[in-house]
């Protein structure tokens, strides 16, 4: 088994050109629903790769197959591998906690946790560990609140509640909470769609800092959205991944022809 | 010529629903009576039910002293002059009492008008003196001033529970009603706080018989059931709301859960009969057991409200743990439970406030002995609150009634606060999401 | 005591592991938490649970099995003529024996073969604690080594914790299940040995309820009669009798609180009612003696009817008043439940409340109604105290509500409370009354619910 030290021991990986996540013909079916048929995707390390397709297309389900979360679902069932490392993470011997730990998770709607906005962001490191002293820990809250673009606005009230915040920095408070835990990977479940445009700006501008250090999985209904902050996209549709590409030939010169509909808004 | 005849029509069928209208709505109006009245009825119910126990019951809360001057006689007390425990604990101290009844009225000092005299006094007189002599014998020899409590009936005559005429079934004679009456005048004679009544065990002497076992017991009954039914109920609940996927064996649970809910709480008495006691050999008439009873009883009710409260915990509050690498039972622990919580404890007050009323598994298991003394520990025989209102409800004496109805005021009180505090936990703690 | 001091010594050795397993594991973790599998406090957990778990495990089991194997030896050691009693006289001596050994006091002894016995018995339990004490705790410390051997990185004390936990929330869930076994063996178990020596019909179809004549063995009728058609009967009345009282009152309590009345009168009126609920049962049972059979007496006498101090009529009108909140509270969420839509139908059609109300609404309610009226009277049937302290002791065929009639779980109460010979059929009968109890309002319950969640479905 990985140990998460290894792993994160190994900076060597990021110059060549190894797929972070890949996901080999991967099923997913709910109950009877075959709700995701045979994808096969390659996500590369510190990019921002971008999952668009109309509503029910699969998308979400596949990017909560990333870090398991389908698990959760009475009746859902995943064949087919998806590596992280080379790891496949459907390993049986797998601990799914450390998998979390290791890919976390930004979703729809800000989900703050009714504690203080200091408990939301140390709620993780105090969970794994990553923290010796308590000294050690403010500073891991700050550092990351810094990194989600927060600190300013919040150092002040860091012991009111997180749910006292506006919408925006809810959701930059629950990127703060994910990255205190220095994961891989993070992956955001159409993180803006509860927010207005300026907090929406601020998101995505976070976003694109961020794929410096980490490697990013975005499911976004919005294709300006998708255009803005990827690098690359992956087009699904029916629970099928159409095309993948870089993100500007997937806007520019989409190779399918229903990649082609979906961009030029003849549906969805 | 058609629109005419539609127009007659439409008067017609006007005129028919006018008139059917007043009957329409005295029907209606009576209808709301009705609703009204079924309320009050059940209302009245109520207040006639809480009038009448209070009315019968106040009065016990306070018990009818004699003031007496004691002479504490060495001769009468201590002949010997050893001053040893044993000697003074069986020292004759009715007639040390006897003595300053006599000197208040010299003109009983005959076999009758001693006897009369003995019988106005209740036996705690006896053992109020013994008290004051064991805790400092070196008072024998002085004189004392003690109030000291009157026998059950002469109290029942003071609050006016009891017809003053013997020949309307009083039970005194006028010249011993002229002496109460004489000791009423000067003051000696008064209604002070009945201590007794919170600090003994039961007894066969109403004026005596104290609430303090049954309260005593009821508590450790119910110490046992909350050490047990809140864990064991707690943790039913998360594994069913967080851990079980939708089964047939959790099917099995839930039907199991609802019809124990529903299960005359005698047959659980049975149960605890013939496994607790029978099979197992556990103390009978123990708190111990009851407490053990009553888990049974109250546990559908903590299980049914614990998942209620579990449920209304957002579902998003577990993916964003979960998304974080927290596990299963992490999740609940740190999250889930803390939020639940004010739910869980409303529903476990709720629960013990009805184990606490709850009597007739007690009958069952033994807490239903007469028994004097408070218990010391959950092993020991007692009996409980409710079970005593049973007890001495089936007493025939007139000043038990009146303690019957004390017992219910001071039931009914623990039950208030309980519920007060379930509801005040609800309130403040309630959360809308 | 004793008994305590062991379990104290058990959690405070489990805590002082837990400091010790920790410890070890921020030892082993030096300062690169991440290279062991789980936080320090899960190793001071998972070694904690080795210490204290067999031990109390142990101790549970040695507790349940000590009354047989003590009882067993002792009853082997009694004198020849003591082991040839009869099953129930060798148990009512065994009674004796435990009461005696527990209590030390030897003064009341029923004569030397008991002495003998509770002696022994004291001296065996002695030796059985100590030997519980030396093995649960050296077991607690084997617990304790194998623990702290076991730590190491790669060990996975979360996942052996939680699994620890998730096999108690799984236990705490199947005790519902246990109880139910449980209370059905135990009836069962005691019915059995009644219905071998009463038959089943007899019992079930007898119109003479007498048990009490079975304590004297020289008499006529020694053998009891365990006719149980009028304890149905007499539950039966007092039922029916409390539904013509809370059917009516709590019905239209809960359509006037859901159709008319104005919040306000609602956020009164509702909790004052449910303070009925809340009242214990022998409170009403106080109340009917004290004030409800003595007024309905002499307005009987007023009348010229003669009723009965315990009569079934006072008994049944405060066990209505017990139940007209359940059967409120239970139609007012079945009435709030019927769509608007249907209300709104009615309305369109100029119906007045009233008889939107009747035509509309309680129609489409019914079932649930009719679910929570089952509920009513299934707790009707079980209800004990008031019946206890209010209805009559003898049994009476007789339809007359105003004369004295019994129930059934005043007779299980009369014939179990004082002292109880075991194997007596006067005994066993009550457990097969119970038995009865148990299956008539198990049976109701289960079509209450059905026909309650039958509605639901039709309306969620």
């Amino acid at each position: 088994m990985t140990t998460a030290s290894e792993s994160q021991s190994r900076p060597g990986d990021q110059g060549i050109n190894v797929a972070k996540v890949t996901a080999n013909d991967v099923n997913v079916y709910y109950g009877d629903k075959h709700a995701l048929k045979g994808v096969n995707l390659a996500i590369q390390a510190n990019e921002v790769t971008a999952l668009i397709g109309p509503s029910g297309c699969g998308k979400s389900t596949f990017l909560r197959c990333i870090n398991r979360m389908n698990d959760l679902i009475e009746g859902a069932r995943v064949t087919g591998t998806i590596t992280l490392d080379r790891q496949n993470i459907y390993d049986r011997d797998l601990d799914v906690v450390q998998l979390r730990a290791r890919v976390g998770m930004v979703f729809q709607k800000p989900n703050p946790f009714p504690k203080s906005i200091y408990d939301n962001v140390a709620y993780g490191p105090r969970l794994h560990g990553l923290a010796h002293s308590a000294a050690d820990l403010e500073e891991v809250v700050i550092t990351s609140l810094e990194r989600a673009g927060l600190y300013a606005e919040v150092k002040d009230r860091l012991d009111e509640p997180g749910t006292g915040l506006s919408g925006g920095q809810q959701q930059r408070l629950c990127i703060a909470r994910a990255i205190a835990v220095s994961p891989e990977v993070i992956l955001m479940d159409e993180p803006c769609s509860a927010l207005d445009p300026i907090a929406t700006a601020k998101v995505e501008e976070l976003i694109d800092e961020l794929r410096e250090n980490f490697t990013i999985v975005i499911v976004t209904h919005s294709m300006q959205q998708a255009a803005r902050v990827s690098q690359r996209t992956a087009f699904f549709h029916l629970g099928e991944l159409i095309e993948v590409g870089n993100t500007e030939q997937i806007f520019t010169n989409p190779q399918h022809k229903l990649t082609q509909g979906y961009i030029t808004g003849r549906f969805g | 010529m058609t629109e005419a005849v539609e127009q007659l029509r439409a008067s017609v069928i006007a005129g028919k629903v006018g008139a059917r209208l007043q009957r329409r709505y005295a029907a209606e109006k009576r209808f709301r009576v009705y609703g009204v009245a079924a309320i009050a009825i059940a209302l009245s119910f109520l207040a006639v039910l809480l009038v009448s126990i209070i009315a019968q019951g106040y009065s016990a809360f306070v018990q009818t002293e004699v003031r007496l001057t004691l002479d504490l006689d060495p001769a009468v007390i201590d002949p010997d002059g050893k001053r040893d425990h044993a000697t003074l604990s069986s020292a004759d101290y009715a007639t040390v009492i006897r003595n300053a009844l006599l000197a208040r009225f010299p003109d009983a000092d005959d076999r009758v008008g001693r006897r009369e005299l003995s019988h106005m006094m209740s036996q705690g007189a006896e053992l109020e003196v013994r008290k004051l002599v064991l805790a400092d014998p070196s008072v024998i020899g002085s004189r004392r001033e003690m109030w000291l409590p009157v026998a059950a009936p002469v109290d029942q005559l003071i609050k006016g529970n009891m017809e003053r005429a013997p020949d309307k079934g009083g039970q005194f004679k006028e010249r011993e009603l002229a002496r109460i009456d004489a000791l009423k005048a000067d003051g000696s004679l008064q209604t002070r706080f009945n201590r007794w009544l919170f600090t003994e065990g039961d007894s066969r002497q109403p004026e005596l018989a104290g609430l303090w076992g049954a309260v005593v017991g009821s508590f450790y009954s119910l110490l046992v059931t909350l050490a047990l039914s809140f864990p064991l109920g707690v943790a039913t609940a998360v594994y069913l709301e967080e851990f079980a996927s939708r089964s047939r064996w959790t099917d099995v649970i839930e039907v199991n859960i609802n019809n124990l809910a529903a299960v005359p709480s005698i047959v659980f008495g049975l149960l605890g009969l013939e496994i607790f006691l029978n099979l197992f050999e556990l103390p009978r008439s123990s708190p111990l057991v009851g407490g053990l009873v009553l888990t049974l009883v109250s546990l559908p009710t903590i299980i049914i409200a614990a998942r209620v409260a579990l449920k209304a915990v957002p579902p998003w509050i577990r993916e964003a743990a979960l998304g974080l690498g927290a596990s299963r039972l992490q999740m609940v622990a740190h999250h889930v439970l803390p939020l639940a919580m004010p739910g869980i404890l409303t529903g476990t007050i709720i629960g013990m406030a009805r184990a606490v009323g709850e009597s007739a598994p007690l009958l069952m298991i033994g807490m239903v002995a007469f028994i004097v003394d408070v218990p010391a520990t959950p092993m020991d025989p007692a009996t409980a609150l409710p079970v005593q209102v049973y007890l001495w409800a089936a007493s025939p004496e007139r000043a038990f009634i009146e303690r019957t109805s004390a017992a219910i005021i001071v039931l009914l009180c623990f039950l208030a606060v309980m519920n007060a505090t379930a509801i005040y936990l609800r309130k403040r703690f309630e959360r809308r999401w | 005591m004793q008994f305590l001091t062991l379990v104290a010594v058990l959690l405070l050795m489990s805590a002082a592991v837990y400091r010790m397993g920790r410890g070890r594991a921020q030892v082993l973790a030096g300062t690169e938490a991440r290279s062991l599998h789980s936080l320090p406090s899960y190793y001071g957990y998972y070694v904690a649970l080795w210490c204290g778990i067999p031990a109390l495990l142990l101790i549970v089991g040695w507790l349940s099995l000590e009354p047989f194997i003590l009882r067993s030896l002792v009853v082997d050691a009694l004198p020849t003529e003591a082991k040839a009693l009869s099953p129930a006289r060798l148990s009512l001596l065994m009674n004796e024996v435990r009461q005696l050994a527990a209590s030390g006091d030897f003064r009341f002894s029923s004569g030397p073969v008991a002495s003998a016995a509770a002696e022994q018995y004291r001296g065996l339990r002695a030796t059985s604690f100590g030997a519980m004490t030396v093995l649960a705790l050296s077991l607690a410390v084997g617990g304790a080594v194998y623990g702290m051997r076991a730590i190491s990185p790669k060990l996975r004390a979360r996942n052996r914790v939680e699994s620890a936990v998730k096999v108690f929330l799984v236990a705490s869930s199947t005790l519902a299940i246990f109880t139910t076994i449980g209370i059905v063996l135990s009836l069962l178990f005691e019915s059995l040995l009644f219905f071998q020596k009463v038959p089943l019909t007899d019992f079930l179809f007898g119109l003479n309820w007498s048990p009490q004549t079975a304590m004297r063995a020289d008499q006529v009728g020694a053998s009891g009669s365990f006719g149980a058609v009028p304890l149905f009967a007499g539950t039966l009345l007092i039922s029916v009798i409390a539904m013509f009282v809370a059917v009516p009152i709590g019905l239209l309590s809960a359509i006037y609180m859901a159709e008319y009345a104005h919040p306000k009168f609602r956020s009164i009126a509702k909790p004052l009612l449910e303070v009925l609920a809340g009242i214990p049962t022998v409170v009403y049972g106080f109340f009917a003696v004290l004030a409800v059979a003595p007024f309905l007496r002499s307005i009987g006498q007023s009348v010229g009817i003669s009723i009965a101090s315990e009569s079934a009529m006072a008994t049944g009108i405060v066990m209505g008043v017990m139940i007209i909140p359940f059967i409120s509270s239970l139609s007012d969420d079945v009435i709030c439940a019927v769509p608007d839509s249907l209300r709104h139908g009615a309305y369109g059609l100029g119906a007045t409340r009233s008889e939107t109300i009747k035509q509309v609404v309680i129609p489409a309610a019914l079932p649930g109604i009719i679910g929570g009226i089952l509920l009513a009277v299934s707790r009707a049937i079980g209800e004990t105290m008031i019946v206890v302290m209010a209805a009559g002791l003898s049994a009476h065929l007789t339809a007359n509500p105003f004369a004295s009639v019994t129930t059934v779980t005043v007779q299980i109460v009369t014939l179990l409370v004082g002292d109880q010979e075991f194997d007596s059929p006067k005994t066993l009968s009550a457990f097969a009354l119970g038995l009865v109890l148990f299956v008539v309002t198990l049976a109701l319950n289960v079509v209450a619910l059905h026909v309650v969640r039958k509605y639901r479905e039709k309306y969620d």
